[in-house]
């Protein structure tokens, strides 16, 4: 198989968005896939933009993806997604939560929100299943699973099953706190649920 | 889809650059490694505290870890040291000897450089040091590379007796790939010779080292010549052939998977009879570098007509497409329109300060004086340059602050005379390469406000412990520097010398006027620990009683993340003057309760909430 599958996993610092692309790419290895992932992280730990790069197949040569080369592009935070909305190939799926995050230089007036990110991207083309992961994981009772939602919604647009990254993400808590792992099962599947009946399975 | 499994999973580690590396230095039998944290090398030193058997330690700056790590190889022992580019220029001092001196122990020296400037003050390319210090370099392309490089940099040490350069870049030290580790080897420390024409290096001793040290370069330059680290990758399409080294041997194989390519591993000194023989069996060379025509330069001075940054980016990191455009201006080719749809324009999003930061409050306070020149440094507070506070005048280099703001104070003449000079320095700063700046401002009489923001850790990478935390790289007690009492044994009279909590900003504001106004040396040490680190309590969070608030914006302009505006109007003053006005809101989740906000709000619309949720959404996880 020579085919390389490129994801580009994109937030704001702190909000996970290097996690959950470890996890996916605990998963590719878990296949026996060669991985390579990259990322700027720097100063993105302070709210800064972050993007992750997941590359796997047979040979991964270059870690970077390239504008127009992801499959599939996974937006943790509305105007982020937008942001990097070019990066995705003509035929590539955007994930997108729909919960923003305000910048300070918003805040303070210098720049303005775009109005609606998602559906600016529908109207360049794109691909986009959006929905509000950060509610989804508040309604779960911690914000902090917000990057298990985006995970579980992610799983049914990869080449290999969706219980492989699910028990990568699970794996991750080991048995010492089944309150997490409870959690973060239920997290994923409400992730998956919320984009349900569109995969490229289906 | 299904999956191929091309190699048993169990058998592989998936490491980042830096881990791989450190990974090496544990298994190459290594008694000592030193390092001062900077992006993007700073996780090797935190990956290797973790491993058994060897010493570990955060220096106070880079050139003292090279120091150490040579001291550990004069005995014998096998030592490491690691920094960012920018580390090294402080380290050049001990290097451009130590070269001279040559090593016992094997010395790997891992410099990374920013390449693109995630996060740093500027771009430099390591290997130029190579050049200058007639060191050997390495350059690995992966993880895999790095780990095995990492091994090969300490036999070459101790074969050719030189310090090895490993030249890493943020894509080597930020990029995971899987690795094939082994394990540690023993290395008992071969003893100390006393040997005064070695190491005691007075111009009689030096002197007759110089032809060992050109002896020993050209020796290396012989052994790159036959390196398996050097090899060539051949191709069929032989228009053009590719001359390269580390990352970007990696887009060369993307961009052009069919044209032959000489990979660099050992890439100085260059084989350039190697690189002469390849070049003639191509049409055309083109040598991707990053980021300066190093490779190229000392081609065309050997007379290997080639291409390099005529066509390829001057600056910055290289990338597959970036390739691809070089070469179809080579070839005089058009370039086809990309198939992705135009990247967007969206607001940007620059690091800020995080909620409760203790530097917030010195902003705040900077911002609201006028007619003050302020002198910067690198780190978190380096944000303050940055909206809503615009209150830092210059970021030059570690320490920095206290020199030019000495020389702000002597140089100015009568537009600037009525302006206070203030310098703002983090603890970790001023203990790396502040302290000497604050001894030349006291002994020259310098006229200089000294803020040192002393939260007790190096934020800007993390939270590292340094000797004003207390505790070392492992988390364990030791001495902790008295930073009122250096202030003062480098000269500052005691009572110039303020400990103050920097969320009391009437307190702040009022001894910073004071402080500004005696014309002499002064420091104000602001004492509250980061936010990020484990010593940090948050407290009852607040919101804002909407009906109260005015929309006076004064607690936007403390800058805090939680703060959020919620609706903006204009009011027309009774003097006729028009206003603006941002109405807020306070995200009670996020707050910690510092209570900067609460202080230059009039109406008194911010009040404790009753926290909805404990858990901060922006959490740092110390390793």
């Amino acid at each position: 198989m020579s085919k390389v599958t490129n994801i580009l996993v994109c937030g704001v610092g702190g909000q996970g968005v290097m996690t959950a692309t470890e996890i996916l790419a605990e998963a590719a290895i878990s296949l026996g896939f060669d991985v390579k992932k990259t990322e700027v992280a720097g100063m993105s730990q302070r709210g800064g933009v972050v993007t992750s790069h997941l590359r796997f197949g047979h040979e991964v040569l270059s870690p970077q993806i390239l504008p127009g080369e992801a499959d599939l592009l996974i937006g943790f935070e509305s105007a982020e997604a937008l942001r990097w909305g070019h990066m995705l190939r003509p035929a590539g799926v955007a994930l997108v939560n729909s919960g923003r995050i305000v910048p300070p230089v918003v805040n303070i007036g210098l720049f303005d929100y775009p109005e609606q990110p998602v559906a600016q991207m529908r109207t360049l083309g794109l691909r986009v299943h959006d929905f509000d992961a950060t509610a989804l994981a508040v309604q779960l009772g911690n914000i902090r699973l917000g990057n298990t939602v985006m995970l579980g919604a992610s799983s049914d647009w990869l080449p290999f099953p969706a219980e492989v990254l699910r028990d990568a993400v699970l794996a991750r808590f080991g048995s010492r706190k089944p309150k997490l792992v409870d959690a973060n099962r239920e997290a994923f599947a409400a992730g998956r649920r919320a984009v349900a009946g569109e995969t490229l399975a289906a | 889809m299904s999956a191929s499994q091309p190699v048993p999973a169990a058998a592989r580690l998936f490491l980042s650059g830096n881990e791989a590396v450190a990974r090496a230095v544990w298994e190459a039998g290594t008694r000592v490694a030193a390092a001062y944290p900077g992006t993007p090398s700073t996780e090797i030193l935190e990956v290797l505290a973790k491993y058994p058997d060897l010493y570990t330690e955060w220096s106070v700056n880079e050139k003292v870890s090279l120091e150490v790590a040579l001291g550990a190889s004069m005995v014998g022992a096998r030592a490491f040291c690691a920094m960012k580019h920018v580390g090294l220029n402080v380290a050049s001092d001990a290097l451009m000897t130590m070269t001279v001196t040559g090593t016992e122990g094997g010395l790997v020296i891992a410099v990374a450089d920013d390449v693109g400037m995630s996060s740093s003050q500027n771009e430099q390319d390591s290997r130029y040091w190579g050049r200058f210090a007639h060191l050997p370099v390495l350059e690995p392309a992966d993880s895999q590379e790095a780990y095995a490089m990492t091994r090969a940099a300490f036999e070459l040490s101790e074969r050719f007796r030189t310090p090895v350069i490993l030249r890493l870049t943020t894509r080597i030290c930020h990029v995971k790939g899987v690795v094939v580790a082994g394990e540690r080897e023993a290395v008992e420390p071969g003893g100390f010779t006393k040997d005064p024409r070695r190491w005691v290096m007075v111009p009689g001793n030096a002197k007759p080292r110089l032809p060992l040290m050109f002896e020993r370069e050209a020796a290396v330059r012989a052994e790159a010549e036959t390196s398996p680290l050097n090899f060539v990758v051949d191709g069929s399409d032989r228009r053009i052939g590719f001359v390269t080294s580390g990352p970007a041997f990696m887009h060369v194989r993307e961009a052009f998977p069919d044209a032959p390519v000489f990979k660099l591993g050992l890439s100085c000194p260059p084989p350039l009879d190697s690189l002469g023989k390849f070049a003639a069996t191509v049409d055309t060379v083109l040598v991707v570098e990053e980021t300066e025509p190093l490779l190229e330069t000392e081609l065309k001075a050997a007379g290997i007509a080639c291409h390099g940054k005529d066509v390829l980016p001057r600056t910055g990191e290289l990338a597959p497409d970036a390739l691809h455009l070089g070469v179809a201006r080579l070839r005089g080719e058009v370039v086809a329109e990309p198939e992705h749809v135009v990247p967007q324009q969206v607001f940007p999003r620059p690091p800020t300060m995080c909620v409760a930061c203790p530097h917030l409050g010195v902003y705040y306070t900077l911002s609201q004086m006028r007619n003050v020149m302020i002198a910067g440094d690198i780190g978190c507070y380096t944000l303050g340059a940055g909206h809503p506070w615009n209150a830092l005048d210059s970021c030059i280099s570690m320490g920095a602050s206290m020199g030019t703001a000495l020389g702000m104070d002597k140089g100015r003449g009568k537009v600037d005379e009525n302006k206070k000079v203030v310098a703002v320095i983090g603890d970790s700063t001023f203990m790396h390469m502040g302290m000497q700046g604050l001894l030349d401002i006291t002994w020259n009489r310098g006229n200089v406000t000294v803020l040192l923001l002393d939260n007790r850790a190096v934020g800007m990478t993390g939270g590292q412990d340094n000797p004003g935390s207390g505790r070392d790289l492992h988390g364990e007690e030791t001495t902790r520097v008295d930073f009122a009492k250096l202030c003062e044994a480098l000269g500052v009279k005691k009572e110039r010398i303020r400990v103050l909590d920097p969320y009391q900003l009437p307190v702040l504001f009022k001894a910073l006027r004071e402080e500004t106004k005696i014309e002499e040396p002064s420091v104000i040490i602001t004492d509250r620990p980061c936010v990020l680190i484990d010593h940090y309590v948050p407290t009852k969070p607040y919101l804002v009683k909407e009906d109260r608030c005015t929309g006076c914006g004064n607690c936007v302009d403390v800058g805090c993340p939680a703060i959020h505006v919620t609706r903006r109007d204009k009011e027309v003053k009774a003097s006729g003057k028009e206003v603006d006005l941002s109405f807020v809101r306070i995200d009670t989740s996020a707050c910690t309760g510092c209570g900067l906000c609460v202080q230059p709000c009039a109406p008194e619309a911010i009040i404790h909430a009753e926290p909805v949720q404990t858990l901060q959404p922006v959490q740092f996880v110390r390793k």
